[in-house]
């Protein structure tokens, strides 16, 4: 093989060796792709020279089922998009549809479905440390989220019988109310929770091979992270303060004292850092929703049949993995005309190819992980 | 016939204890599979394997069945020869260092006077295994599993031998046996050469591929590394010889730097009481096993439990059987054997303390701490135990003799560190990487 | 680079939208208009839309600037649930979107996605949803197309747009002029149809490739 050799790709002149390039499949069967991802890595030793995302094993058509089906009828599959947050996802939907129909859910409705929807989000971030964690080789603290994230399924068990895809609000507010007990296990569980982010951190945040491996890895500018859309922890991991939950306030949030955590360098490890900083928000928010959750009723007035005035809407939350939006075209009649929902996970996987240039195959799987993907919603 | 005789009277010890090493190895292997499983449950705030045998006790004849049971898919393309071989070679460097090995004074299949040579030497063959393997496999998680290895253990084997050398140096042999009767009176080698102890430590870890520097089989990057293809029995026998190189390496730390079969404070005539530690301690697990028995959810269970308390009693007895005046002599060989077991289990725990706790280095990493920082250190080491060797041999006194060698390659430590640290700040990881490459 | 509009902009009260369009303080409607992008929808005369919920005409300094830029490039310009919404040209869509990232401050596609209408006349609507971080304020901008019209793509304004685009392409078979890799996205890309059609029934899925991929025949 002649030195002089180049590799066909922009901005890599020729390998180091001037050896062959090997090219690897990840996944769609691999430990670490969270899922079915797949991804064609082309390498020249471990190097990354050039990579290309395969999406689309786990598309199930979630947006035609949404034409055949009422609007309540669909509120339970959003739930199997990003099934480690269906709270989060029922809450774009529902408030969606509501502001369509231009209604909206009583106040109690609505401070217990952000008290529940904070949940999810310290629930999406544990298993998002837990599995990052493992994908960088530290096995233990898996474990320790899990536990945590058990409690809160614990609760949503409690509250609406289902652990994972809860359907746990409807439209127009809620149909359960809250549990005996509710306020008092919420409030035990966010009490004792911040000493557990705490261990966590003992775990990581100042290990050096931890450091090592997620300083300077992955680097996405604040020009870039707005530019390919990113949004969530990618973005606010960049250095832009930008959280829906405060730039345009749905369901309670007005109501609460939170920060937005930001991170400077853009590099996973800041993004580690803002995920840890939002669990401990999310559960500052719950602390103080759970004290006072005001009395009355928790079902707007909505009729059985849902006919919305023709139009459209596009409402956003600030889900666990970025911004979640449910764009509702409505032709007047009881089943949407399209339903298009902006998944955040497809959106920031998009930026993966740029990010994972030139890195080894061992960052591969932290960006991954970084990212914090879920292949329900990439696919839907 | 008288040939014969004469024979087996030379080599029949020998033969005896190379059928038990054969025999009991794999055992020995599947119980520090099991204890590692029920270690890392404890630290992750789990229970581990309960379900086969009380406490999971059966688990690794389970496992053993299953694999020998699977099926054994040998992929399309492979090289199936070197594909069959390839295990074969691992797992036979790893039993053959056992050879050498002294597990106690009477327990050795040979007594070598280059014995350490020939356990670094034969182990190191292991690695054949591993690049065969991963290069017959014909996928390239495989190839890059076995390239990541090849580096690898290059790059530890350096420092690893470097810092046996220290330990030669002090015990003034290769054999293991006199390498172990040197520390008897003595003080162990780990507080003469700490610094060594430690590099072997490290290095120790990184030559067996156990985290944080299991790169050639990371699971997350590259599925199995050089065992992604392969299944069933073949894979139980790249186990075996991972677990096997694990208690291999052991052993050595054991035998160098942790006194070997010697009990602790040897010289020290007011801790004999220490002697009644090996059957007490038998005594112990077995009167748990007893008092758990009838607690078990099955009669099996409750069996199996029972059995295992009797065993745990019958080794109390043996240990006991030294203060037996008749038995007098068989003392050295059984509580020898004892302690050596002790030290090798406490030092392969160690491992599995840091396997959970830390995560994975990445590649260049892991080569930048063999190459900038390990081998340097270690040839310092080398260094300042010959001066302390020296320095005794002019009659100074132990204390500052240690301080003055061991000070001074901590200081060198401490200046490597703190190097890398400031060449760190500058450039990106990823420029880097031509260097560490080349 | 930091951009804060949340503090630029104290948090609305709970009980109004806080949702605010692109200056939709502008002028109160006396009646809605019937709406320009569903002709060819039903309109059940039960339900009369509520004055507050139907689409009202814009005529904001939003649209002012973008009208003296562009004339009659924009076609039309109204709210819906207090959200604006652009109706631009096809063949100026391209120079609109750098228009709107450059001098409005529309920097993050939010989302670009397409609704099918096959009774209209012009098929498809392409929607872009834009977002100003600076302004916190949201956009959408539709084109119109026809069937068999190609549509510029916007890759080039916002990088986002290359997967948003082969989404749109995979589900409707909508062609974006320029896009680098037009590709499938998330079906198999010997896939026949485009599923988010109107007229591809949910109870026709491509048959030749499950029963030639998957060996077994579709159970729809």
């Amino acid at each position: 093989m002649s030195d002089t050799r180049t590799t066909g790709f922009p901005g890599v002149e020729q390998t180091v060796l001037g050896a062959d390039e090997i090219i690897i499949n990840m996944g769609p069967q691999h430990p670490s792709t969270h899922g079915v991802l797949r991804v064609k890595l082309r390498l020249d030793g471990e190097r990354i020279v050039d990579s290309e995302c395969v999406i689309g094993y786990l598309h199930r058509g979630v947006e035609k089922i949404a034409e055949h089906r009422s609007y309540q009828q669909f509120a339970p599959y959003v739930d199997r998009m990003d099934y480690v947050a269906a709270v989060s996802n029922g809450l774009g939907y529902c408030e969606a549809v509501e502001k369509l129909l231009g209604t909206e859910a009583p106040m109690r409705a609505k401070v217990v479905r952000t008290i529940l929807t904070e949940l999810q989000r310290i629930s999406s971030h544990l298993l998002w440390l837990g599995t990052h964690a493992i994908d960088i080789g530290a096995l233990t603290p898996l474990f320790y989220c899990l536990r945590e994230r058990e409690e809160i399924l614990k609760i949503f068990e409690k509250y609406c019988g289902a652990r994972l895809t809860t359907h746990a609000f409807r439209i127009g507010g809620l149909q359960y109310d809250t549990y005996d007990g509710f306020e008092a296990e919420t409030k035990r569980f966010c009490l004792d929770f911040s000493h557990r982010v705490d261990e966590y951190e003992a775990l990581l945040t100042e290990n050096r091979i931890w450091i090592a491996r997620t300083k300077g890895i992955g680097v996405l500018s604040a020009a870039d992270a707005i530019d390919m859309g990113a949004t969530g922890p990618v973005l606010r991991g960049s250095g832009v303060k930008w959280d829906i939950r405060k730039a345009m306030p749905y369901a309670a949030y007005d109501r609460y004292e939170f920060e937005i955590p930001i991170g400077q360098n853009g590099d996973t490890y800041d993004r580690y850092i803002v995920r840890m900083q939002e669990m401990r928000q999310s559960n500052r928010i719950c602390l103080q929703a759970i004290e006072d959750i005001p009395a009355g009723p928790i079902m707007g007035k909505v009729g059985k049949v849902l006919k919305p005035p023709v139009g459209e809407v596009y409402h956003s939350i600030e889900a666990p993995k970025g911004e979640l939006g449910y764009y509702i075209v409505s032709d007047g009649t009881t089943q949407p005309y399209r339903v298009r929902i902006r998944p955040p996970s497809f959106i920031n996987l998009e930026a993966l190819d740029k990010m994972i240039k030139g890195h080894l195959v061992a960052d591969v799987v932290a960006i991954i992980g970084t990212l914090d993907i879920v292949l329900g919603e990439v696919d839907r | 016939m008288s040939a014969l005789l004469e024979f087996l009277k030379t080599y029949m010890w020998p033969l005896i204890f190379a059928v038990v090493i054969v025999a009991v190895l794999p055992l020995l292997a599947g119980y520090v599979v099991l204890m590692e499983r029920k270690i890392m449950a404890d630290m992750q705030a789990r229970l581990g394997p309960m379900r086969v045998g009380p406490h999971g006790l059966l688990q690794p004849i389970a496992d053993a069945l299953k694999l020998l049971i699977k099926e054994d898919i040998i992929p399309e393309n492979a090289d199936k020869v070197v594909f069959w071989f390839a295990p074969v070679i691992s797992v036979t460097a790893a039993m053959l260092a056992y050879s050498a090995l002294a597990i106690g004074p009477f327990f050795q299949i040979a007594e070598l006077n280059i014995g350490l040579l020939f356990i670094v030497a034969v182990s190191s063959m292991g690695i054949f295994g591993i690049i065969l393997g991963g290069w017959a496999s014909n996928s390239h998680y495989s190839l890059l599993g076995a390239l990541r290895s090849t580096a690898q253990m290059i790059s530890y084997e350096t420092a690893a031998g470097l810092a046996l050398v220290g330990g030669v140096l002090l015990a003034g042999s290769l054999s293991t046996r006199e390498i172990v009767q040197a520390q008897h009176g003595g003080t162990w080698y780990v507080f003469v050469a700490p610094i060594g102890f430690f590099l072997y430590l490290v290095a120790s870890i990184a030559e067996t591929n156990r985290a944080p520097f299991d790169l050639p089989e990371a699971e997350s990057e590259l599925v199995a590394g050089y065992m992604t293809e392969y299944s069933g029995f073949r894979w139980a026998v790249y186990f075996l010889a991972e677990y096997a190189n694990m208690i291999v390496v052991a052993s050595i730390a054991t035998t160098l730097f942790l006194g070997g079969w010697l009990r602790p404070f040897q010289g020290t005539p007011w801790m004999d009481f220490l002697d009644f530690f090996p059957p007490l301690c038998f005594l112990a697990v077995a009167g748990y096993c007893f008092y758990r028995t009838p607690k078990q959810p099955e009669p099996i269970q409750s069996m199996v439990m029972a059995l295992f308390g009797g065993l745990c009693l019958l080794l109390a007895a043996a240990m006991a059987l030294p203060f037996v005046p008749a038995f007098a002599a068989s003392k050295p060989g059984l509580h020898g054997a004892f302690w050596f077991l002790l030290k090798v289990s406490l030092y392969i725990y160690s491992f599995m303390w840091i396997r959970f706790t830390f995560p994975r280095f990445r590649f260049d990493q892991l080569m930048k701490l063999g190459w900038y920082f390990m081998i340097p250190l270690s040839i310092v080491n080398v260094l300042g135990l010959g001066v302390y060797r020296v320095l005794r041999q002019l009659q100074w006194s132990r204390w500052p003799a240690f301080v003055l060698t061991t000070g001074g390659t901590l200081l060198v430590a401490i200046w490597l560190v703190w190097n890398a640290q400031k060449k760190a700040a500058a450039p990106s990881s990823v420029g880097d990487m031509t260097e560490a490459e080349g | 680079m930091v951009n804060d509009p949340s503090e630029k902009k104290p948090p609305a009260p709970a009980e109004t939208p806080s949702e605010k369009p692109a200056g939709a303080s502008a002028e109160k409607p006396a009646a809605a208009p019937p709406k320009p992008a569903a002709p060819a929808a039903p309109k059940p005369p039960a339900v009369p839309p509520p004055p507050k919920e139907g689409p009202v005409p814009l005529d904001n300094d939003l649209v002012k600037r973008f009208k003296a830029r562009f004339g009659d490039n924009i076609r039309e310009a109204w709210t819906d649930r207090k959200q604006a919404i652009l109706v631009v040209d096809r063949e100026s869509l391209a120079e609109i979107s750098e228009y709107s990232r450059d001098d409005e401050g529309f920097d993050y596609l939010v989302d670009l996605t397409a609704v099918d209408w096959p009774k209209r006349e012009k098929r498809f609507d392409v929607v872009l949803n834009l977002y100003s971080f600076k302004k916190n304020e949201r956009l959408r901008l539709k084109v119109f197309l026809g069937e068999g019209e190609n549509c510029p793509s916007v890759t080039g304004v916002w990088s986002t747009a290359n997967w948003l685009e082969r989404e749109c392409f995979d589900m409707f078979g909508i062609v974006f002029e320029g896009h680098p890799k037009l590709t499938r996205i998330l079906l198999p890309d010997e896939w026949q149809g485009h599923p988010l059609r109107k007229d591809y029934d949910i109870l026709t899925q491509d048959t030749a490739w499950v029963r030639e991929n998957l060996g077994i025949e579709s159970g729809q």
